[in-house]
């Protein structure tokens, strides 16, 4: 554990180092870690603290208000629907419901077995191609019952 | 000649399948031991026809859409690399009824051209804007943007000269030229369909901005859901550092301009220019009370322009046209041309640049071609989650700044987005306060809590408690969030509420629930 926990310290002490002469440094640096281990973990919010010569409060503030930063691991793919307006327009709710169903969780949830992770996302701009959903990054649109299916079983796989 | 083979690499085209078209051709060009040149383009905005792929010829350029990979076989059998007939032959593509009826000023090239390719850029009419305004005094560009009459198009609608003349006008060792590129709004996507398919434009906009105002250093903020955008914008600006278009020597002239993009952390309200402000210099995305104007004391407390990604987009050729050429398009105040964003239920969906003063019914009815459902149209909301939804009955009311804020509503960064008659208003109301208080950034408490107790309201008015009271309280905390927010998210949520509500009233009463209920 102790191990991990340098490992961790190291890891974060490269990214701090390589973004610390940009201006406003802070999202950078919030970024590349998330980019890193998969989410922002908690012991690197001291040591991001300590380089930047903030309070630990101000970090985690940070941390806390925007919703890209992941406090747990995510699950081993990440599936962001979009529930806005131009999506609800082509029934995105019900097949919003209906993924949550197949999955057996809701959003903002990580499935039993670490598969997938479901999230809510606010316009992913593929609004004239709605409902809209992105799977690890890959965007798809015009989603329906079928290709729901798809991405279930694509996800368990 | 070989022929160019144009599959757009825009993001829209590619969640329709455009990839996966992409790899068929190439599949297919090396099985038949076939030369051709593969561009992936922009989109030109008719997503009803994406994935749509062009092929350069000989007798010009044609288009074919939209395309399945498993069409990919037959077009090649029918001769699709010289231009011939298929069933999914559109004919030469600025002929397409949907791009024909366009006034295209800001998205000139987009879908037109190779996004990263500066030679292709410059051979469309690309770069003149910058050319001119190196050789011109700053305040003569800023005066060109203000005669333009080009006012801000991510909603705000301020117009961008007199910005920059603030900017320019205010003493500082450093100044900034933030583009807001936090494309939030459902609804939109003129700001991503342009980073993916024109960069250089934008970088253009902003360097010439640079150039007016004596701003050094520019920061797009790219919201993170546009992961495209982002990866295209990074290269092209390599691409333009590259090519002298930034750096210390501005086109080899005196003026010296760069700039980074900034990745934003999905916080809707860094739409907001304070909020993104602080974003940028890594703190909580708060509003900031205004004054002091951002112009004055704006990022990292320096006189800084912000401006949307349109707005700056446009500004190119208004310098290479003149302000005159651009404000010749439009009507009243709403000069030159807009790129109106036709979402959601819609048969042909996509983005439609032409002069303000088109009536929302035929934008609708006449370019969007009414619902894909096939059922009536019941409702559009203009401007995102924060504008108004329009019925019918208001459909005469044409694309205009001052016109849409006449009938309580407003044009926004111009996203229109269609509902069919299933749409429940009532429902739709809720979502415009659960959304407001997802998004809130918490500074001002109307619309911190003013929107929890919005949707709890409604809540209550869905289970039949007490509906007069209910919508009297509606209304008045619609009233407090309005006058009380420092900002366009508490400010704006009344604008979907009170619009549901006085134009939908028969989904608000009690009857009507009462029915939905059994």
């Amino acid at each position: 554990m102790a191990m991990q926990t340098q490992d961790t310290a190291l890891r974060v002490a490269g990214i701090i180092e390589a973004m610390k002469g940009v201006d406003g440094p802070l999202l950078p640096i919030l970024h590349g870690i998330q980019e890193e281990f998969g989410h922002v973990p908690q012991d690197a919010l001291p040591l991001i603290a300590d380089r930047l010569n903030l309070s630990r409060a101000e970090v985690q503030g940070v941390v806390s208000f925007y919703h890209d930063f992941r406090r747990q691991p995510a699950g081993r793919h990440v599936l962001k629907v979009c529930r806005a307006e131009a999506c609800q327009s082509m029934g995105g709710e019900a097949l919003a419901a209906r993924l949550e169903q197949l999955l057996g969780i809701g959003f903002h949830e990580t499935a039993g077995d670490g598969s997938v992770t479901l999230e809510p996302v606010y316009c992913l701009g593929l609004c004239a191609c709605a409902p809209a959903a992105m799977l690890d990054g890959e965007v798809i649109g015009r989603l329906d019952e079928a290709r729901i299916e798809e991405i279930v079983a694509e996800v368990r796989r | 000649m070989t022929p160019v083979i144009y599959i757009p690499g825009d993001s829209g085209a590619v969640a329709l399948g455009a990839d996966k078209v992409a790899a068929a051709i190439e599949a297919e060009l090396k099985a038949r031991g076939t030369q051709a040149r593969i561009v992936r383009n922009g989109s030109r905005g008719a997503y009803f026809l994406e994935p749509m792929v062009e092929v350069r010829t000989e007798k010009g350029r044609f288009a074919y859409g939209p395309v399945k990979p498993a069409d990919v076989r037959s077009l090649f059998d029918n001769g699709f690399l010289t231009g011939n007939q298929h069933r999914l032959w559109l004919g030469a593509p600025d002929k397409i009824p949907f791009l024909a009826g366009q006034t295209r000023l800001t998205f000139a090239r987009c879908g037109v051209t190779d996004p990263l390719s500066l030679e292709d850029y410059k051979a469309h009419g690309g770069l003149r804007g910058l050319e001119r305004a190196v050789s011109m005094p700053p305040a003569y560009i800023v005066e060109r943007v203000t005669e333009s009459g080009l006012r801000g198009r991510g909603g705000a609608g301020f117009p961008t000269g007199i910005k920059w003349k603030t900017v320019l006008e205010a003493a500082g060792d450093q100044k900034y030229i933030v583009c807001n590129a936090d494309e939030g709004d459902s609804g939109t996507f003129a700001d991503r369909m342009i980073m993916e398919g024109d960069p250089f434009v934008l970088i253009e906009g902003m360097a010439i901005a640079g150039v007016a105002t004596g701003a050094t250093r520019g920061f797009i903020y790219i919201r993170s859901e546009y992961p495209h955008a982002i990866d295209k914008m990074n290269r092209a600006i390599v691409v333009a550092r590259r090519a002298g278009m930034l750096g210390p020597a501005v086109l080899g002239s005196p003026n010296a301009f760069d700039m980074e993009v900034r990745v934003g952390a999905g916080a809707y309200v860094c739409g907001e220019e304070t909020s993104l402000l602080n974003s940028l210099e890594g703190k909580r995305g708060v509003v900031r009370a205004k004054p002091p104007l951002p112009a004055l004391q704006g990022l990292f407390g320096k006189p800084t322009v912000v401006n949307n990604v349109i707005s700056l987009a446009s500004v190119p050729i208004i310098l290479d046209r003149g302000a005159a050429f651009y404000k010749d398009f439009g009507l009243g105040r709403s000069r030159g041309t807009i790129p109106i964003q036709i979402a959601g239920n819609v048969k042909r969906g996509g983005l439609y640049e032409a002069a303000f003063g088109m009536t929302l019914g035929e934008i609708v009815d006449e370019i969007g071609g009414g619902t894909r459902s096939g059922r009536p149209v019941k409702a559009v909301q203009v401007g995102g989650p924060l504008g108004a939804y329009f019925p019918r009955a208001l459909f005469d009311t044409p694309f205009d700044y001052e016109a849409f804020a006449a009938k309580d509503g407003l044009i926004g960064h111009a996203g229109i987005v269609v509902f069919d008659d299933t749409a429940d208003m009532m429902k739709m109301a809720r979502f415009a306060f659960e959304f407001c208080a997802v998004e809130s950034c918490g500074k001002c408490t109307p619309c911190r809590i003013g929107a929890v107790r919005g949707a709890e309201t409604i809540d209550r008015l869905a289970a039949g408690a007490e509906p007069g009271e209910s919508l009297a309280l509606v209304s008045d905390l619609c009233n407090t969030m309005k006058f009380g927010s420092l900002c366009a998210l508490g400010g704006f949520t009344p604008y979907p509420v009170m619009s549901a509500i006085n134009h939908f009233p028969d989904d608000f009463r009690p009857q009507a629930v009462a029915e939905a209920a059994e």
